[in-house]
C-alpha cells in the first residue's frame, strides 16, 4: 500500500468501539465553522477595543438584535445550502408572511393567533411550491426561486395597495390576542442599559434544533447526502426529492417566524421589506462555513456567521465610521469565507486520494 | 510487460485464507439466485440488448465482458432496476420480477455498486455505510441516530473485508478508490445483498487498487454471494471469474465457464479474435 497513507495512527485495541483516534487539533481544523469562530473572536476583540459602546450591555443587545432575526434565517438557509439548493424568495417571504397576518387582522378583524396560523400555512405552501418546482423540473433553484421572489414581491405590493390604498398595513396591536403574541414574539428584558429581545432565544432555539437535526437524525444524514452526491444517495434509497422539498418548507417556516416576530414587534408591516435580505442569509451561511455547492456546512456556523454580520454592522456604527462602507466589509468577508471554506474542504477530502 | 498480472497472487492468497459464509437461504437448492431468459431492451427503434440468457448462483462470480457499446451498461441497468426490460424474463430466486426502481431491486437482495457513485465523498465513513438505512433509537420527536452502534458496526464490517478503519469519522473522500469500493461492498453485504452487481469497479484504478477490489470480489463470493462483475478487462475478470459472458453489439456471443477457457482465449475472444489477427497482419504488412 505504498500509494496510500495509513488510515489512522491509533494504538487502541480492537473489538471495542474506538473513540475517534485522530488528533483533536487536526479534527478541529477541518470543521466547517472554524473560520467563522476565529473571525467572530477577531471582530469582537477589534470593536471591543476600538469603541466604547461595543462591549457594553447596550452594545451587545444592539448587536444581538440585528443578529437574531438574521440568524434564524441564516440557519434555515444553511440547511438548504447543505442540501444543495438556494432560496432567493426567503427574504421577500418574511414580508409576505407578515402581510398575511396583518391583512387578516386589519381587514377581517380576526384574532392575531388565527392570522399567524394562516400565515404559517401560506409560508408552507410557498415552500412546498418552491420544492416541487425545483425537484420536478430539475431546474437550478437559483432560477426557480428567483421567479417566486419576483412573484411574491408583486403580490406583496399589489395586494397591499388593492386592499389598503397604501403600501403598508398597520394596527396589528389592536387585534385580539395581541398581548399574548407580543409576549411570545416581541417581548424583551432589560439588563443594565441594554434591551434584550426574545428573538435572541428564538435564534438560539432554532440553532440548537437545526444542529441536532443535522448531526443526530436520519433526516440530517439525508440532507448532507442530498447535497453531497444526490445520485449516490438515490442509489442507496435516500428520498432526495422529498428531502429537498422539506428543506424549502423549512426556510419558508423560518421566514414565517421572522415575519411574525417583526410584524408583532412593529405592529405594522411595509409591503417592500425583506428585499435584498435573501443575500444576507446566504452570506451569513457561507461565512459560517457552508459550501455553495452543497454537502458541507453547519447550523452553528451559520448562527456565528449571522453574529459576525451583526457585530460588523453595529461595530461600524459604534466606531462612527461612514456606514456606506459596510457592504465593502461584507463583500470582503464573503470572499475570504469562500476561499477558507474551499481550502478546508480540500483538506478534508482531497488531500490523500489513493 | 503488463503489470496487471500482479494482483492474481493477492487473490490466490485471499482464496486460500477462505471466509465465512452467509447462513443458508430459504431458496430451494439448485435455484439460481438470479436468472435471465432471452432478455432484451430497445430504445426507440434501436436494439440495445437482445437474447441474453444466463444464471447467477450463490458463491459464483459471473463476469460480463464486452467493449464499449456492447450492451453491458444496459444489462446492469436492467438487473439493478434502473430501467425495465421489454423482452424475455428476469427471475430472482425463481420468481419473475420487473423492477421500477433500484430500491425494489435492493429489497430483493440485489445490490449494485456503481463505479463513481458508490459513496458521498464528503460524508464520514460511518454515515456513508448506513446512508438510507440509518439505525435509530428513541421515540419521535426524540428519535435519533444510534451513532455508537453505527460506528461500531462500520468498523467491524469493514474489518471483515480487511479494511482497517479506526476512525469512522473520516470523510470517505480521504479513502482511495479501492477502499471506497470496499465500503460500498461491505455495506451491500451487511444489508443482506444476495447478488452483488459491480459496474466496472476496476476501470479507473491503478494496479494495486484494482487488486484490492478483486480481492473484495473474492471475499464477497466466499461469503456466499452471487457476484456479477462487469469489466472490459479480461485480465481482471479471469482470476476471479467462474463464468464469463461476452457481449457484442447487444447480443451474447459467448457464455463459458472457467474450465472451458484460458486467459489467452478469453482475451482473444474479448477483442474479437479474427479482427485482432487481421490487425496484426496489417501491421506486419506495413512494416515490410
Amino acid at each position: 500500500m505504498s500509494m496510500t497513507p495509513p488510515l489512522t495512527a491509533t494504538t487502541s485495541s480492537r473489538g471495542t468501539p474506538v473513540s475517534p483516534g485522530r488528533n483533536p487539533v487536526v479534527r478541529a481544523l477541518s470543521r466547517p465553522e472554524l473560520g467563522s469562530v476565529i473571525g467572530a473572536i477577531g471582530i469582537a476583540a477589534f470593536f471591543a477595543t476600538q469603541t466604547d459602546q461595543f462591549a457594553t450591555s447596550a452594545g451587545i443587545a444592539n448587536v444581538l438584535d440585528v443578529t437574531a432575526t438574521l440568524g434564524i434565517m441564516a440557519v434555515a438557509v444553511a440547511l438548504l445550502l447543505i442540501g444543495g439548493e438556494f432560496d432567493l424568495s426567503a427574504g421577500v417571504l418574511t414580508a409576505s408572511t407578515g402581510l398575511v397576518t396583518a391583512l387578516l387582522v386589519d381587514q377581517l378583524g380576526v384574532n392575531i393567533w388565527e392570522g399567524i396560523a394562516w400565515s404559517l400555512l401560506f409560508a408552507l405552501t410557498v415552500g412546498l411550491l418552491n420544492g416541487i418546482l425545483v425537484t420536478r423540473t430539475r431546474l437550478p433553484s437559483f432560477i426557480v426561486t428567483l421567479g417566486t421572489f419576483f412573484a411574491l414581491q408583486g403580490i406583496n405590493l399589489g395586494v397591499t395597495k388593492q386592499l389598503t390604498d397604501t403600501v403598508q398595513v398597520s394596527g396589528v396591536d389592536e387585534a385580539a390576542g395581541y398581548a399574548g403574541a407580543r409576549a411570545v414574539f416581541a417581548s424583551s428584558v432589560t439588563v443594565g442599559d441594554g434591551q434584550f429581545r426574545v428573538a435572541i432565544l428564538w435564534w438560539i432555539a432554532v440553532t440548537v434544533v437545526a444542529t441536532l437535526l443535522l448531526v443526530r437524525t436520519k433526516f440530517g444524514n439525508w440532507i448532507f447526502a442530498a447535497g453531497g452526491s444526490p445520485m449516490s444517495a438515490r442509489n442507496v434509497g435516500v428520498p432526495v426529492g422529498r428531502t429537498k422539498i422539506l428543506l424549502f418548507m423549512t426556510t419558508a417556516t423560518a421566514a414565517w417566524l421572522v415575519g411574525t416576530i417583526s410584524v408583532v414587534r412593529l405592529t405594522s408591516v411595509q409591503a417592500n421589506v425583506g428585499l435584498g435580505e435573501e443575500f444576507n442569509y446566504i452570506i451569513a451561511a457561507v461565512i459560517g462555513g457552508c459550501l455553495l455547492t452543497g454537502g458541507v456546512g453547519s447550523a452553528i456556523g451559520a448562527a456565528i456567521g449571522a453574529l459576525i454580520y451583526g457585530m460588523t454592522q453595529q461595530g461600524i456604527v459604534f466606531a462612527q465610521w461612514d456606514t456606506d462602507w459596510f457592504p465593502l466589509f461584507l463583500g470582503g468577508m464573503l470572499l475570504a469565507a469562500v476561499l477558507i471554506n474551499t481550502a478546508v474542504v480540500r483538506r478534508r477530502a482531497e488531500d490523500s486520494p489513493g | 510487460m503488463r503489470p496487471d498480472l500482479h494482483p492474481i497472487d493477492d487473490i490466490q492468497a485471499a482464496l486460500d485464507s477462505g471466509g465465512d459464509r452467509l447462513p443458508e437461504s430459504d431458496v430451494p437448492p439448485h435455484t439460481p439466485l438470479l436468472e435471465v431468459r432471452g432478455l432484451g431492451k430497445r430504445y426507440g427503434g434501436v436494439v440495445a440488448l437482445q437474447g441474453i440468457s444466463a444464471t447467477v448462483n450463490s458463491g459464483e462470480v459471473t463476469c460480463v465482458l464486452g467493449d464499449n457499446g456492447a450492451g453491458k451498461s444496459t444489462l446492469i441497468r436492467i438487473l439493478s432496476g434502473v430501467v425495465t426490460h421489454d423482452q424475455g424474463q428476469y427471475l430472482v430466486a425463481g420468481k419473475r420480477v420487473k423492477f421500477s426502481s433500484p430500491r425494489q431491486a435492493l429489497d430483493r437482495g440485489i445490490a449494485t455498486v456503481f463505479q463513481d457513485l458508490a459513496v458521498v465523498p464528503l460524508m464520514s465513513i460511518w454515515r456513508n455505510f448506513f446512508l438510507g438505512s440509518e439505525p435509530t433509537r428513541g421515540i419521535w420527536p426524540f428519535r435519533r441516530l444510534d451513532i455508537e452502534h453505527a460506528q461500531h458496526v462500520t468498523v467491524a464490517e469493514l474489518a471483515r473485508f480487511g479494511l482497517d478503519v479506526q476512525d469512522p469519522h473520516q470523510p470517505v473522500g480521504t479513502l482511495s478508490g479501492g477502499e471506497r469500493q470496499c465500503v460500498a461492498i461491505a455495506r451491500a453485504v451487511y444489508f443482506g445483498a444476495r447478488v452483488l452487481i459491480m459496474d466496472e469497479p476496476t476501470a479507473s484504478l491503478g494496479v494495486k487498487q484494482a487488486g484490492m477490489v478483486l480481492r473484495h470480489v473474492v471475499q464477497a463470493r466466499e461469503r456466499g454471494l452471487g457476484v456479477i462483475f462487469i469489466t472490459h478487462n479480461p485480465r481482471h475478470a479471469y482470476p476471479v471469474g467462474d463464468r464469463f459472458i461476452m457481449l457484442n453489439r447487444g447480443a451474447m456471443v459467448a457464455n463459458v465457464t472457467r474450465e472451458d477457457i484460458d486467459l489467452n482465449d478469453l482475451t482473444q475472444l474479448m477483442s474479437g479474435g479474427a479482427d485482432l489477427d487481421e490487425l496484426s497482419h496489417e501491421v506486419q504488412d506495413q512494416q515490410r
